[in-house]
């Protein structure tokens, strides 16, 4: 194929910032939430390393070596970092991000189905996080990201301003969803079947209705809590004579389908990385395509498994542990699946490729113990201790995060026309693994112990385990100060890319690096499946 | 044999080796030996994926750009292994798991019964006879009650040696029941997020002979025949040592108490001044956040006891607080 004739591409087509803030094109809007989302997580990252610095030492005792004053501070940090992570990080990150910019590169389609919603989406999402993000200047919020009831009713804080600002993040996440749905069955490419998508399609369509179906339900719990607060509707506090654990129900009603929303792209990009560095079609294809449509479907029905002790039935209780264990299935499969691409493959030690491995080593972590979480009488133990804390970050940060990163190197070369440098991503790459090893693994011990989690102040006994945890989160920030030297560097200084760095198959790798505003120059025609390395 | 060996053995060592505290009921060592079953089921799944990726990464390493790989799309025999084997297991650990936990949600009958609330701070245990702690002082080897409720949000009440949790739900009552098998002291925490002071939410379950038990149980009954200084510095133990000194000048969590009777110049946070007298202390013990401490505002940590102690109990309280010098 021949360069575009004038040598034009998507980012230096249209000058000057306005051409970007009026963007209908998919890409740009990707780099839209790709700068955003970055500075969420800074914000996110740094009320983190905020929290582990806190809990260094125990010393509410003897106010010695405070790093958050009280209490009151400590807690509103913890809902800082949980509300920008989960709302304004690791749901939109992978679908808003890789997903707006490849998933119309990968099936042969010119952008997505409804442009000016797509633009739309972002305008929600950066509405929801100002006025989220304008609450830290005023009363601040102290609830935790769960916003349980009654205390969110009583909290005399900004939460309904919060609430809100996660109602109109809410909107962006379904218009993206809804927009996918759309492309995905209207805007392949001639001869792109279904079951020649790429897997990374396949995940994010099997989010996208997810995100269709269960944000919704989370859009009406969070304006009762509104209507709770201002009106005095006594829906969800006992002394208007509502039901407290009610609240509970409808929020994870949302937000289990939502760790999903979360995770399931993150599988999509590690199918692509796997199979592009082992240059091996990708193991049971079939498989993994539909075991992404089962992990969403059985996903709404497992929320109560975050009540095993809320005072819901033994029946219920049950049968939320039953149904469970079924999600544990294909998300086996998934792991077998990758491990087995590998084999008898020609492997290939790239940065994305370490990012992707880390992610199973750490995948599999989350997963055995999301197993042992599952458990009934185990979780009695565990809920609400730090081995809930530990098993958490395992799948969404070791997980979702480790995905982000892999992806990200994977395809900086496509979106940027650049490359980065190997070694410094491979550094930030160690420095990332390393640390999030030596932050969380300790929790799961804490946890065992019975250290309960959201505690500004701890028992002397948790103390050792307590500091192992915090000196790695700073390694964590350094690995992810070396990914950002790496990438600004990269961008500024790298050398242009050529079309398919890594050989691999799909088509995204068929257009210009950077692409051009309409993505290929010609209508691609597909002939076969998406992996074949033959 | 095996059942027996699973029952007794396997607990004991499991709790050795899982980091899992004391176990103090029967209850925590069949948790424990279903939770080391699974550490082992865990271990291995993660050597076999772990270690087959890192296996076959070193082994087909890539050797030349030009490399041939094989062309496997998929193995149904062996797909159909994978998804079956963690099936079978998934259901043996939930089976497993829930016979426990249907023990643990069985109330047994005969309990002795105990009421315990929790408020923004504090928990208080109430027994039969009227008596109200802030410990929860139990029998050995006796099945105890605690029927659980909150007076504001809510809280969970958390005994990790005993393995049990349940959430104290304002409006409505939920239970736990535990038969300790310890003498000793054991922590609980609150376990649900209930704001400023929720880490500081702790107590204790301290597990006595029944003897012991019976004389605790008749003394707190009838300890309104003794002075009221003594019975205040009772009070002063069981409710408000945990935050502060009476005998000497020292920050706990909140402010010391000694001296403080009839301290004329005593600073608020608002900036005013007050005499702790009498009224003032009523109004401390009682309302927290009516006047709060200078160094301890604006808003107070300490629970407002009003109605968790009866005006005689105040009246105790205040006796002891003024020997305090």
């Amino acid at each position: 194929m021949a360069h575009a004739a004038d040598g034009s591409n998507y980012i230096n087509a249209e000058k000057g910032l306005m051409s970007w803030f009026t963007t209908l094109d998919h890409k740009r809007i990707g780099i839209l939430y790709f700068v955003s989302v970055m500075f969420f997580f800074l914000i996110g990252g740094i009320a983190a390393l905020l929290l582990r610095g806190e809990l260094f030492s125990y010393n509410a005792a003897s106010n010695v070596g405070e790093i958050l004053k009280n209490g009151d501070v400590y807690n509103q940090v913890l809902t800082y970092h949980g509300a920008i992570m989960v709302f304004m990080v690791i749901i939109p990150g992978i679908p808003a991000i890789l997903g707006n910019f490849f998933l119309p590169l990968q099936i042969g389609a010119k952008d997505v189905a409804f442009p000016k919603l797509n633009l739309a989406s972002w305008y929600c999402l950066m509405l929801g996080a100002a006025l989220a993000v304008a609450t830290m200047f005023t009363t601040r919020v102290d609830t935790g990201w769960t916003f349980y009831t009654p205390y969110s009713i009583r909290s005399g804080t900004a939460v309904s301003m919060m609430v809100v600002a996660a109602f109109i993040m809410g909107m962006s996440s379904i218009l993206t969803g809804l927009n996918f749905i759309v492309t995905v069955h209207k805007l392949r490419a001639p001869g792109m079947t279904m079951h020649r998508m790429p897997l990374f399609v396949w995940a994010l369509y099997s989010t996208a209705i997810i995100q269709v179906l269960a944000t919704p339900v989370l859009g009406i719990t969070l304006l009762l809590l509104v209507m709770e607060r201002t009106f005095g509707v006594g829906i969800f506090d006992p002394k208007l004579g509502g039901d407290p654990v009610l609240f509970q129900h409808f929020f994870w009603f949302y937000s289990h389908p939502a760790v999903y929303i979360m995770i399931l792209p993150a599988m999509g990009v590690i199918s692509e990385i796997i199979t592009t560095f082992s240059k091996k079609v990708i193991f049971g294809y079939t498989a993994i395509a539909y075991s992404s449509l089962g992990i969403a479907a059985v996903s709404f029905f497992v929320w109560g498994h975050h009540m095993y002790v809320s005072g819901q039935s033994e029946l219920a209780g049950t049968i939320f542990s039953f149904l469970t264990m079924l999600v544990g299935v294909p998300t086996a499969i998934k792991m077998f699946n990758w491990v087995s691409t590998m084999y008898k493959g020609s492997v290939e030690f790239r940065s994305p490729m370490l990012y992707a491995m880390g992610f199973i080593f750490l995948f599999a972590i989350g997963g055995v113990t999301g197993v042992i979480l599952a458990v009934l009488a185990l979780d009695v133990h565990f809920h609400d201790t730090y081995f809930v804390v530990a098993h958490f970050h395992y799948v969404m940060v070791g997980g979702t995060l480790m995905a982000i990163m892999g992806g990200f190197f994977f395809w900086f070369p496509k979106m940027f026309g650049k490359m980065y440098s190997e070694t410094g991503a491979r550094l930030s790459w160690v420095f990332i693994f390393v640390g999030f090893n030596v932050t969380f693994f300790p929790q799961f011990i804490l946890g065992a112990m019975g250290m309960p989690r959201r505690y500004f102040d701890y028992l002397p006994v948790y103390q050792p385990l307590n500091r192992i945890s915090t000196v790695g989160s700073w390694l964590i920030a350094a690995g992810f100060l070396i990914a950002l030297y790496t990438i600004i560097n990269g961008l500024l200084n790298g050398k242009k890319a050529p079309m398919n760095p890594w050989g691999a198959k799909t088509l995204e790798w068929q257009a210009e690096s950077p692409p051009i505003v309409h993505n290929f120059d010609f209508e691609p025609v597909v002939t076969a499946g998406p992996y074949e390395y033959k | 044999m095996l059942l027996w060996i699973i029952k007794n053995q396997l607990g004991n060592w499991a709790q050795a080796q899982s980091f899992m505290p004391t176990q103090g009921t029967e209850i925590a060592k069949s948790v424990d030996s279903l939770y080391t079953f699974l550490l082992y089921a865990s271990l291995i799944s993660c050597i076999l994926v772990i270690g087959g990726m890192m296996y076959f990464a070193v082994k087909y390493k890539r050797k030349s750009a030009n490399d041939k790989t094989s062309y496997i799309s998929h193995d149904t025999r062996l797909e159909i292994i994978w998804s079956v084997v963690p099936l079978v297991i998934f259901l043996l650990v939930f089976a497993w798991g829930w016979v426990i936990y249907h023990d643990m949600r069985t109330m047994p009958k005969n309990a002795l019964e105990i009421q315990v609330t929790g408020m923004q701070w504090a928990w208080t245990a109430e027994y039969k006879n009227g008596v109200k702690s802030g410990e929860v002082v139990v029998p050995v080897n006796q099945n105890v009650k605690l029927i659980l409720t909150s007076t504001d949000v809510i809280h969970s009440f958390f005994i990790p040696s005993f393995r049990i949790k349940q959430d104290a739900v304002p409006g409505r009552y939920s239970a736990i029941w535990f038969k300790a098998e310890k003498l000793g002291e054991f922590q609980v925490f609150c376990t649900e997020f209930c704001g400023t002071s929720h880490s500081n939410m702790m107590t204790k379950v301290r597990v006595v002979s029944q003897a012991d038990f019976d004389k605790w149980l008749t003394e707190e009954a009838d300890s309104g025949s003794l002075p009221l200084a003594v019975r205040g510095e009772k009070i002063f133990n069981n409710r408000c040592i945990s935050c502060h000194y009476s005998d000497k000048d020292m920050v706990k969590i909140g402010p010391s108490l000694y001296k403080l009777f009839g301290k004329e110049n005593h600073e608020m946070d608002d900036g005013t001044v007050v005499t702790a007298d009498e009224n003032y202390l009523r109004e401390a013990i009682l309302y927290s956040q009516a006047k709060v401490v200078k160094g301890y505002g604006p808003r107070s940590v300490m629970p407002a006891f009003q109605g968790q102690l009866a005006e005689k109990e105040v009246v105790a309280l205040i006796e002891y607080i003024k020997g305090s010098k």
